[in-house]
């Protein structure tokens, strides 16, 4: 169980969370794009090994999404920033926070 | 080498014993060092690796072949999993390459001369609510236009098959009826990859593990060979058959495909005699549940929400399992949890896998299969097999093309499969 920081609520459970994959996913004009960019807008999310920048929502508590960095090696959690704000330097590989 | 018929006489189960276990040869692969050039390299031995390079030796006469795996054989999800076979997908796309490959299994002991325990015990999918009924009922007539087995069974003929589920009324999620393969069933999975790991290197394929794959040599859009922690070895064709880490792989090739990789877990309980003999499942209340022919009862879940490489996930997601599965086996009430533990599962968006061609020349793909790819194990190396021998895909993965996310044709098995897949 992981214990995430909510940017409003503090720190609770993992299960008052569902994920949202990637973080800072602009949503682009679809006239613009080719159909092979649209797809990649569509399905294609970041998946490295390390840190990552993801989107969660607090369904259980205030209900709102947030930002936050996380270790997919590690599980380790980083800092948690609000959509549309400056994203924070991702931490440093096997730091503590 | 016979496909265990289990009886399904309730009188029988408690009875039956485990089967004892077959000799092992002296030496199933030979350890050899990597040549400086192969005509085909496979990236990942793990089952589906070792099934492509087994097919493409065996249907294809190419041995001049070799798989690179980076941590052991059979360390992966080859050896993780919980051993469901089946092939009653609801759309015609999958259900054409699983019960392709459900057809190699009926034969694959005889075809590797090397048991593996394949047992054809039937598998049951429950269905909990209304629409539960109607979605499994419409899989169950879309199994029927697709000539897989498949039948309908009302709560008490569930409960004459399973006699120790729960079928009353007054619980959460009550057993409203099920779809059943019988034809579905397990196998003893470690033994699937060593047995396709021994028929391959007797056909003459270079097993080599502790290998890291760290780049690939591609120049003007084609692949030449790949870069490893042993060197470099060059290869007039690669396939990338990674699994969880497939999105890493791409990436070092120089693309980018739609996958993401998150934990699955599973566990057992300690050797119990024997009280389940099909195997059933449940999407709604995200539970899988078989006894393996040692007795030890052997459960998946859904996966963790997140991405992850960790190969481990978050105890509440075996704690959600567990209180389904009690309901389902008041019985199991009295087990304990002797061993959990967690492999990467790399996901598509449809929930479907990708075999094909890459945007690299010469570089072919195999990923994506999920929370399911066991089953798959056999037909997937054959089709993936026929791909990288003739350069275009076989008819049965045509359709899994990586172009599908651009032209929309999606294969949409979440609906069909929930997460008990």
């Amino acid at each position: 169980m992981l214990y995430i920081p909510c940017p409003h609520c503090g720190l609770r459970n993992e299960n008052e969370f569902h994920y949202g994959a990637e973080a800072g996913v602009a949503y682009p004009d679809p006239n613009e794009l080719s159909d092979s960019e649209w797809a990649e807008y569509l399905h294609i999310r970041a998946n490295p090994k390390g840190w990552l920048a993801e989107r969660w929502v607090h369904f259980a508590g205030c209900g709102k999404w947030f930002n936050l960095w996380r270790n997919t090696v590690t599980h380790e959690i980083g800092p948690a920033y609000l959509p549309f704000t400056k994203q924070p330097k991702a931490p440093q590989e096997g730091s503590e926070k | 080498m016979t496909n265990t018929k289990d009886t399904l006489s309730p009188g029988a189960i408690g009875r039956r014993k485990a089967a004892p276990l077959p000799e092992q040869p002296p030496q199933l692969w030979k350890t050899v060092k990597p040549k400086k050039a192969y005509d085909a390299i496979i990236v990942g031995g793990g089952g589906h690796g070792l099934s492509t390079a087994y097919y493409l030796a065996k249907n294809h006469g190419l041995t001049n072949l070799a798989v690179v795996e980076k941590g052991w054989l059979a360390g992966g999800n080859i050896a993780r999993n919980t051993t469901i076979i089946r092939s009653n997908y609801l759309w015609d796309e999958s259900a054409a390459i699983y019960e392709h490959s459900l057809k190699l299994w009926e034969t694959l002991e005889e075809d590797l001369g090397y048991e593996m325990f394949f047992s054809q015990r039937g598998v049951l999918t429950l269905a909990h609510s209304v629409s539960d009924v109607r979605s499994k009922r419409r899989n169950f007539y879309a199994n029927a236009l697709n000539a897989v087995d498949s039948e309908w069974l009302t709560p008490a003929e569930v409960k004459k098959l399973v006699p120790i589920i729960n079928i009353s009324e007054d619980v959460r999620y009550p057993v409203h009826g099920a779809t059943y393969q019988p034809r579905g069933g397990i196998a003893k999975h470690d033994w699937v990859a060593w047995g396709y790991a021994k028929a391959a290197s007797d056909l003459g394929v270079d097993i080599i593990q502790g290998t890291e794959v760290t780049g690939f040599d591609i120049r003007n859009g084609k692949v030449y060979g790949v870069k490893t922690t042993q060197g470099d070895i060059a290869a007039g064709k690669v396939g990338m058959v990674g699994a969880g880490h497939s999105a890493l792989l791409a990436n070092l090739a120089g693309f980018s495909i739609p996958i993401q990789s998150r934990p699955l877990q599973a566990l057992v309980s300690p050797l119990l005699e024997q009280v389940l003999n099909t195997v059933v499942m449940s999407g709604a209340v995200h539970v899988y549940v078989s006894q393996a022919h040692k007795g030890e009862l052997v459960m998946g879940a859904g996966t963790d929400a997140f991405n992850s490489y960790a190969q481990r996930g978050g105890f509440h997601v075996i704690e959600h399992q567990l209180a389904a599965a009690l309901e389902l086996f008041p019985i199991f009430s009295r087990a304990q949890v002797l061993r959990t533990w967690g492999g990467i599962v790399d996901i598509a968006p449809d929930a479907s896998p990708i075999i094909g061609r890459t945007p690299v020349e010469n570089l072919f793909i195999n990923c994506g299969w999920g929370t399911g790819g066991f089953k798959a194990t056999p037909g997937s190396g054959w089709v993936m097999a026929y791909t990288m021998a003739n350069g275009t895909p076989h008819e049965l993965n045509r359709p899994f093309a990586l172009d599908r996310f651009v032209t929309g044709h999606l294969i949409d098995e979440h609906g069909a499969a929930g997460v008990a897949h």
